[in-house]
């Protein structure tokens, strides 16, 4: 019998037959699971931007969260010119598919950035990124921005959240990052994240945003302490870069001609 | 071992003859996912199902098997299962899935599951290869939770978390100590959890390699 199983059409044999066996089982699994998973990664990416705003309280089920989430009008921005394109410009039907990081490596709908202009560490820009505004009758009272960069050891990926000034932060989250567990992995950490709350992008009639991370705290009666937040200790490279890809997204190349357009009601 | 009893086969690789600390198998999923107790029993129920079910289906077909290519045909058995895991996990625990990432993948390249397919289930029944491989799914697991029991709560002050002693950072009083929820904490855990087994059953004690020889040379002073 042992001789039998060693020909080389049953060897072949075995191995078709255990190939279709197992892809079929995969397969089945990848179809009937996927459902399921399409749900979660949705859930997972509103929950991100109520939690950036501050509207994710723990123990909030599937359906809360996409209760809170219809709250918001979701748009698509073209950042040069800062006004609201349609969905149709990037080519989807339906806007929560446009995935602005997929389009960065689109050279039809993306730039390259110099070294010189890009802080952030981000080497590609979408030209056109995906907002979150929730209004208040008309008036906008607070939006969610993506922002992403790099920090120490990979590119954090998150969500800012600005009340209806377009200036005064209302909270900040990453929900993608490799930073060091303890040190630089700190910026998940709910109480630094809490100082975010408050502090203010551009001083009065500039375009630069004013934001630093600074060592050793921010007193109560520190100079510009409405731009200034403690640095995360152990971790200057991760600070960095936060601050960084904050004032990156938040300047000229980011979001700032929409905000302005935001501010003056033109949008 | 064709006598065996069942519970023999069941319990021996728990710590007799454990996976991770005897025969030093599965180490890398062992350093990457203990950061956190929740991450750690999920990993282990997912290589106790590969294991536990990779060995009942070789064993199933062992007699089949061509001798030639058997090393893929296991190989092709265990990753179809992993797939499978990894699907479940992103179905119905999505958040520790992100958390697994990679590691549910890596099951695939852990050492126990592919080394009791070849060592054990070629030759057993299938029952048999089941229950060994349950087994060595606990002998792997029951090591990975005491090492993730030591990260989390000295790393970041908190069970499956909960928080145990509350940190510096969140105005508590434990300032956490940052190397064990880094990698090579986990060798040292490791490392003194096999001489505790070691000092406890004295039986696994490796004889040494090679013995020094007496200094026979004079010096020179």
């Amino acid at each position: 019998m042992a001789k039998k199983k060693e020909t080389v059409s049953r060897t072949l044999g075995v191995a078709l037959a255990l190939c279709i066996v197992c892809s079929v089982v995969v397969s089945a699994a990848a179809v009937m699971l996927r459902p399921a998973q399409i749900t979660n990664q949705s859930l997972d990416i509103k929950s991100n931007i109520l939690s950036a705003a501050g509207m994710l309280e723990s123990g909030m089920g599937a359906e809360e969260i996409e209760e809170r989430f219809q709250e918001f009008e979701i748009r698509l921005v073209d950042l040069d010119t800062g006004e609201y394109v349609d969905p149709e410009r990037v080519g989807v039907s339906d806007i929560m598919k446009y995935d602005q990081y997929r389009a960065a490596a689109n050279p039809e709908i993306s730039i390259n950035l110099k070294p010189s202009e890009d802080p952030a560490g981000i080497k590609r820009r979408a030209n056109i990124a995906k907002v979150y505004v929730l209004r208040d009758n008309d008036d906008v009272r607070r939006v969610v921005l993506p922002i992403h960069g790099y920090g120490l050891w990979s590119t954090l990926y998150g969500f800012v959240s600005l009340e209806g000034d377009a200036n005064t932060i209302e909270g900040i989250g990453f929900y993608d990052h490799a930073e060091t567990p303890g040190l630089g992995g700190e910026v998940d950490n709910a109480r630094w994240k809490s100082q975010w709350q408050g502090k203010e992008l551009y001083e009065e009639g500039q375009d630069e945003p004013q934001i630093r991370l600074v060592k050793g705290g921010v007193g109560s009666d520190a100079q510009d302490r409405e731009h200034k937040i403690d640095a995360l200790s152990g971790a200057t490279l991760t600070s960095r870069g936060v601050e960084n890809l904050v004032n990156y997204w938040m300047g000229d190349r980011g979001f700032a001609p929409y905000l302005n357009k935001l501010r003056e009601g033109e949008v | 071992m064709a006598d065996a009893s069942a519970k023999q086969v069941l319990f021996e690789p728990v710590f007799n003859n454990n996976p991770i600390a005897l025969q030093i198998l599965g180490i890398c999923s062992a350093l990457a996912v203990t950061t956190s107790m929740t991450v750690t029993l999920v990993m282990c129920a997912s290589v106790i199902a590969v294991t536990a079910f990779s060995n009942l289906a070789v064993s199933l077909v062992r007699t089949q098997i061509p001798n030639s290519i058997r090393i893929i045909v296991q190989m092709t058995i265990i990753a179809s299962l992993v797939i499978v895991v990894d699907q479940v996990l992103k179905a119905y625990a999505y958040e520790i899935s992100k958390q697994l990432s990679v590691f549910v993948g890596l099951i695939i390249t852990n050492c126990i599951v592919m080394g009791r397919a070849e060592g054990f289930a070629m030759q057993n029944t299938p029952w048999m290869s089941f229950l060994d491989g349950v087994g060595n799914g606990m002998g792997y697991s029951i090591l990975l939770i005491i090492v993730a029991f030591f990260r989390e709560l000295l790393g970041s002050g908190s069970l499956m978390g909960t928080t145990i002693m509350p940190l510096v950072n969140d105005g508590g009083w434990y300032n956490p100590n940052g190397l064990l929820l880094l990698p090579p904490s986990a060798f040292f855990i490791i490392g003194l959890l096999i001489w505790g087994l070691r000092a406890w059953k004295p039986e696994q004690v490796e004889a040494p390699d090679f013995k020094m020889s007496r200094h026979k040379v004079k010096e020179a002073f």
